[in-house]
Parts: C-alpha cells; structure tokens; sequence
C-alpha cells in the first residue's frame, strides 16, 4: 500500500514510522527546514521537503500514481482541508483521513465532505465526558458515511423504564439499543432484557434523535 | 448592498475602502485589532476582530445578509475554505477568494469558485510591459 503522509511533526512522524514498520511504502512531507532535516535523518528518501497544499510537492510525492491513502495531518486545519480536497478531487485517490486541530473547525470539514476525521481534543472530552457522572447521554461514535451514532445511557432509578423489558420500549424510530453493562458485564439487549437502574445501555441511532432517546430512557 | 471583508492588509483594506465609496455598507474581518488603522482615522464601517473561520464571529460580523464576501487573508489556504464555507453555508452567491498560488486557484475556479490570483496577473503584466519595449530582436537561428 500507498500512504503519502502530509505534515511531518509528532503525529505525522510518528504514523509514518508505523506505516514503514508494518512493511507500507511511504512519503512523508514536511515544511519546515528544521523538521525536514531531523526527518532526513531517519526518513532519509522517504522524507521530502515543500508545502503539500502546492500541486507540484504533491505531484513530486506520487500524489498521481494515485496513493491507496493521503493523511492530512499538519497542524493547521485549513492546509488539512485543502491538502483533502485536492487530493479527493483532483487526483482521484480513493481514502484521505484528516487531522482537526481545533475542534471548532469540525463543522468546515464535514460542510467540505471530508471524512474521516481524528480530533485528539474531541476524543479526550468523549473520554472525560465518560467520567462526569452528570453526562447523561455520553456520545462514544460516530459512523458519519452511514449516518449514525452509538451512544451511552446511564440508567438511574428514576427512569421509567428502569424493571421494563426492551421489547416493551417505545424506541424512537432509527434507534435500537445494542447492549447492557450491568456489574461489570456486558450483554447483548434483546427484547427480553429487562433494563435496571445502574445499567449503563449502548445504543445506535440516527444523528440529532438523542433527545429523544433521552425522553423514552430517562423521561428528561 | 453589503459586504464582508475578511483579512485587512494592503489589498482587504484599500476594496474595503474602494466597495464603502461605491456606496457598499462594509463589514471588516481581521484577526489583528492594529489592522483597523490601514482604514484610515474616520472608518464609518464595522471592523470585527477575530478569525475568519470561526462561524460565530462571521454570523456576528453579518455574513448572513451579506450580498459579497472578499476571502483576502495573506493565507490561501484559509482564504479558500472561508469563500467555501460563504457559499456552501451561508449561500452567498458573490464569493470572490484571493490565492496567491495559480495552480491552487485554477483548481477551485475549477470547482465554481471565483478566484483571483494576483501572482497570475502580475506575471501577464509583467510579460505585456516587456514586450512593448523598444529591444532589437532576437535573432533566431
């Protein structure tokens, strides 16, 4: 396989590294002088030195055999979004996976198409939120090219279905619960689960009908 | 008739100034407070502080009955997704985005968007000038 890796610091560097110890044929760019001759060092052929938002550094890195895979992983968001879509729609390459340095600009990747993305800031505050006892609704996935999203739902003792059995819940529609965590253990919900207070419940649904969720599962 | 400038520097600054004396109602968008003085001591226009990404600071700066916006940060890069981020969420018709860069801007003038490329017609300028001068010719063998 493939994989032009832009943008050559701790993330870029590192994912190139990995690629090349799992036998992947790799070109890692990078900007700046210093970077790039640390890189050379290491990378030495593998490791070529230019701004990949411009045509002729991509074109230098094999940008148009195509990759199996471009990785977008400067730290500048706006380079990631272009480096994407030149990539995507210019030169055909079939899978590009950005970086989001600052989560704000999530919503300018998906308005672009962009996908997927990894924001290192999103995914600690899922695993914070995970922690907060007062987070309800904890979303742990999202499938954005299926449309969908599994979430966790803490069961407390005054939700209205805590002793109900699932097949007798009134789910919204495009939404199934996938699982129980009760004690440690994890079961698959079928429709004769019965649901208890301090369940920790798994679901899948459609984007934007988590309050809805939240009515049926805790009334709130 | 409104507009949004995004980036105050010599070129968002003086369309700022040249679009406010046609009679355009001008917001500026710059990061740099400073930059406010490139309009001059009696700028009648809004200027907003922040960056031209952030959604929020252009809701507040007006974009959504904006009738143009002017992408002329000193960054292609961010020049191009704001002018992508005018069309395709905000909807506004008269994007116009600078990109120093002729072959990133062929490449989204490409894609529907209305990119000026100053580098592209400084070197037509440049080669027109140099062929109206008065040099004997070059004699080919």
């Amino acid at each position: 396989m493939y994989v032009i890796v832009a943008g050559g610091g701790k993330v870029g560097a590192n994912v190139a590294r990995s690629l090349l110890r799992i036998g992947q044929e790799v070109t890692l760019i990078e900007q700046r002088r210093d970077r790039f001759e640390r890189l050379e060092d290491e990378f030495e052929h593998q490791v070529q030195r230019g701004d990949a938002t411009e045509l002729f550094v991509l074109e230098r890195a094999g940008i148009a055999r195509p990759p199996d895979i471009v990785l977008a992983l400067t730290g500048d968001d706006e380079d990631n979004m272009v480096i994407c879509q030149i990539a995507k729609e210019k030169y055909l390459v079939p899978k590009v996976i950005a970086r989001v340095n600052d989560p704000r600009n999530q919503a300018h990747f998906d308005l672009l198409g962009i996908s997927p993305t990894i924001c290192a800031t999103s995914s600690i505050m899922a695993l914070v939120e995970h922690e907060v006892p007062e987070h309800d609704l904890i979303h742990l996935l999202e499938l954005r090219k299926e449309n969908l999203e599994i979430v966790e739902v803490q069961i407390d003792k005054d939700s209205p279905v805590a002793g109900k059995r699932v097949e007798g819940l009134e789910l919204p529609e495009g939404a199934r619960l996938i699982s129980v965590m009760r004690g440690g253990q994890a079961e698959i919900a079928v429709g004769s689960t019965t649901l208890q207070a301090g369940d920790q419940v798994l679901a899948i649904l459609e984007p934007g009908k988590e309050d809805e969720l939240r009515r049926v599962l805790l009334s709130r | 008739m409104k507009a949004l400038v995004i980036g105050c520097g010599r070129v968002g600054s003086t369309i700022a100034l040249t679009l406010h004396s046609e009679g355009w109602e001008v917001v500026v968008v710059d990061e740099n407070e400073d930059a406010l003085s490139r309009l001059g001591e009696s700028w009648p226009g809004a200027f907003v502080v922040g960056h031209g990404m952030d959604t929020d600071l252009l809701r507040e700066a007006g974009i959504e009955d904006a009738d143009a916006v002017v992408a002329a940060t000193d960054g292609d890069n961010t020049n191009i997704v704001i002018g992508q981020v005018a069309q395709k969420r905000f909807g506004i018709d008269c994007v116009v985005v600078r990109v120093l860069d002729p072959a990133r801007a062929e490449f989204y003038a490409g894609r529907g968007m209305r990119t000026v490329c100053p580098t592209s017609t400084a070197i037509d300028a440049l080669m027109e000038t140099v062929r109206t001068c008065d040099v004997p010719r070059i004699e080919v063998r």
